[in-house]
């Protein structure tokens, strides 16, 4: 019925685009082009690497180059590669969930302690500002060499900057709710519960987001310390050995993992916004 | 006996630097089912009554009592209403009005009834399964009473609650509020500095002095209408209106 209609109009008035139509295309058209533009990138700067080792360019035993990035990951066992991407990704996730309880669990007792609050102020702003690093030595003497430290190494780079950032969207909920809570009568743990923690929601997810790069910096920092095993582990021994093909390879394996895990972080953002209707 | 009793109240703020008297010697009753409207020129210390009304402030000396008995937060006599309608985004406007009743632990089949029953009767029926977002200013203003009127407290305190609102709404809102509250039969003290505002709301205006506040004079508002925008079409609104704000600002 509409389309009869529609047909009867004159020809002139059934050419013109509605303003609407147009700007949906506009739109539509510049994702499309972004995304071309994003890929085309990338298949540049590897084509380019490419033909700048084959035309000799560069010397790919330095600089290294695709082909011979594949021909390295093709050429270890992939039992092996599954071995080495095991290890970090274990030690990554297991520093990025410790990290981010232990962090919360800190902000909610400072929180909920003004007097504590006070009183470690001092210690976290001096742990916050000590590079996490310098404390590699004394991580591996008191835990071991081995996997616990690079755990521990994680957890520490991730844990103070936890801290600050969730202690902060704690302190900055609104008053006017907290005071309203109190003249209902609620106890502390009521106003934990029922309102600065799903008032915080979106800042704990960024806060997650914050420590999912944090994460691979601790681990990757860690294996370069200490380890028998793992993506860090390849790169420095490539580069004792002067491999630059597999201190390459490991890093790009690298760069997909951390994607995969940030991709999984903004996935749950996503879920977490439709279901607390905030952003 | 008076539902709500301010017996030669003192409150005296310490801060590092002084110690501020904010009320001196107040003394204060309102009986149950009155409409109380508090006064005074910006500063005078009035939320600060209201706080101790609350039972989130202690007096430094006298008593505030409700049916007798000195008031703490936890008894949940009082329903506390504010500038702002703090609507929680994250729940919907029917777990909003359900949030005093749960922080109570007082979720009955009964109660939520109660709650929905006055969403309905107030024309948010249709609106409980909707976010605050999605409301208007008003409606978030009718949600935010009908929270505070579902766990059923003795007293209201609305503290400016039409500030936050804009003017156009704010007539029709406190239109909305103030037949509520009749209809439900409850006692409230509003505090504010729009003297319009409670020449056309209360029973009974009470006007405070300076800080230290303390009692100036009381006011009977004898207008006869029903409803606050109908008052203010009175001839005798205006002259209480100019009654009023020489008190207020001599």
């Amino acid at each position: 019925m509409a389309n009869k209609a529609y047909s009867k109009l004159p020809c002139r008035m059934r050419e013109v685009k509605s303003p609407r139509r147009i700007y949906l295309a506009k739109r539509r058209n510049d994702k499309i082009s972004t995304v071309v533009l994003q890929v085309g990138l990338l298949a540049a700067f590897i084509g380019l690497w490419e033909l700048a080792a084959q035309v000799g360019l560069i010397d790919p035993f330095i600089m290294s180059c695709p082909s011979r990035i594949a021909e390295t990951l093709a050429s270890i066992e992939f039992s092996e590669l599954m071995l080495h991407i095991g290890y970090t990704l274990l030690e990554c996730i297991i520093g990025f969930f410790a990290a981010s309880i232990i962090g919360i669990l800190v902000a909610v007792l400072l929180w909920r302690f003004a007097k504590l609050r006070r009183v470690l102020e001092p210690y976290i702003v001096v742990l916050n500002a000590l590079p996490k690093i310098a404390l590699g030595p004394i991580i591996i003497i008191w835990v071991g060499a081995g996997m616990q430290a690079i755990v521990v190494m994680t957890i520490l780079i991730c844990v103070i900057v936890t801290i600050i950032s969730v202690l902060n969207g704690f302190m900055s909920v609104d008053e006017g709710k907290i005071l309203l809570l109190k003249s209902m009568g609620a106890s502390r743990w009521q106003i934990l519960t029922k309102l600065i923690i799903p008032a915080n929601v979106p800042a704990l997810v960024n806060m997650l987001k914050i420590n999912v790069g944090l994460a691979w910096v601790g681990t990757i920092m860690g294996e370069y310390l200490v380890s028998t095993a793992g993506l860090g582990y390849l790169i420095i021994y490539g580069s004792h050995v002067f491999k630059m093909d597999l201190v390459m390879s490991s890093t790009v394996v690298l760069c997909i993992l951390a994607t995969v895990m940030y991709l999984a972080v903004a996935a749950v953002e996503k879920l977490t916004k439709r279901k607390f209707h905030v952003d | 006996m008076a539902l709500l009793a301010l017996d030669h109240v003192d409150l005296i703020y310490q801060t590092e630097k002084d110690e501020t008297e904010a009320v001196r010697d107040m003394s204060v009753t309102v009986d149950e089912g009155e409409f109380i409207a508090l006064v005074g020129p910006s500063g005078c210390g009035k939320t600060t009554i209201l706080s101790m009304i609350a039972g989130l402030l202690s007096p430094t000396r006298g008593s505030v009592k409700i049916d007798g008995k000195p008031v703490t937060a936890k008894s949940g006599n009082v329903g506390y209403m504010l500038q702002r309608d703090n609507l929680f985004e994250w729940r919907t406007i029917e777990n909003n009005v359900l949030l005093g009743l749960s922080i109570r632990k007082e979720l009955t089949p009964d109660n939520r009834k109660y709650a929905v029953e006055m969403l309905e009767k107030y024309g948010l029926g249709d609106f409980r399964d909707h976010y605050p977002a999605q409301l208007s200013g008003g409606m978030r203003q009718r949600a935010a009473l009908i929270r505070t009127l579902a766990f059923k407290p003795k007293l209201l305190l609305l503290d400016e609650p039409f500030s936050a609102v804009d003017f156009q709404t704010r007539m029709t809102v406190c239109d909305d509020v103030y037949s509520i509250i009749k209809n439900e039969g409850k006692t409230a003290v509003l505090v504010t500095h729009d003297i319009s505002e409670a020449v056309s709301m209360a029973d009974r205006i009470i006007v405070l002095t300076k800080r230290p506040s303390t009692v100036k004079t009381i006011f009977n508002i004898d207008i006869d209408a029903p409803t606050p925008l109908k008052k203010r079409e009175s001839p005798r609104f205006s002259e209480w209106f100019d009654r009023i704000w020489k008190e207020v600002t001599v």
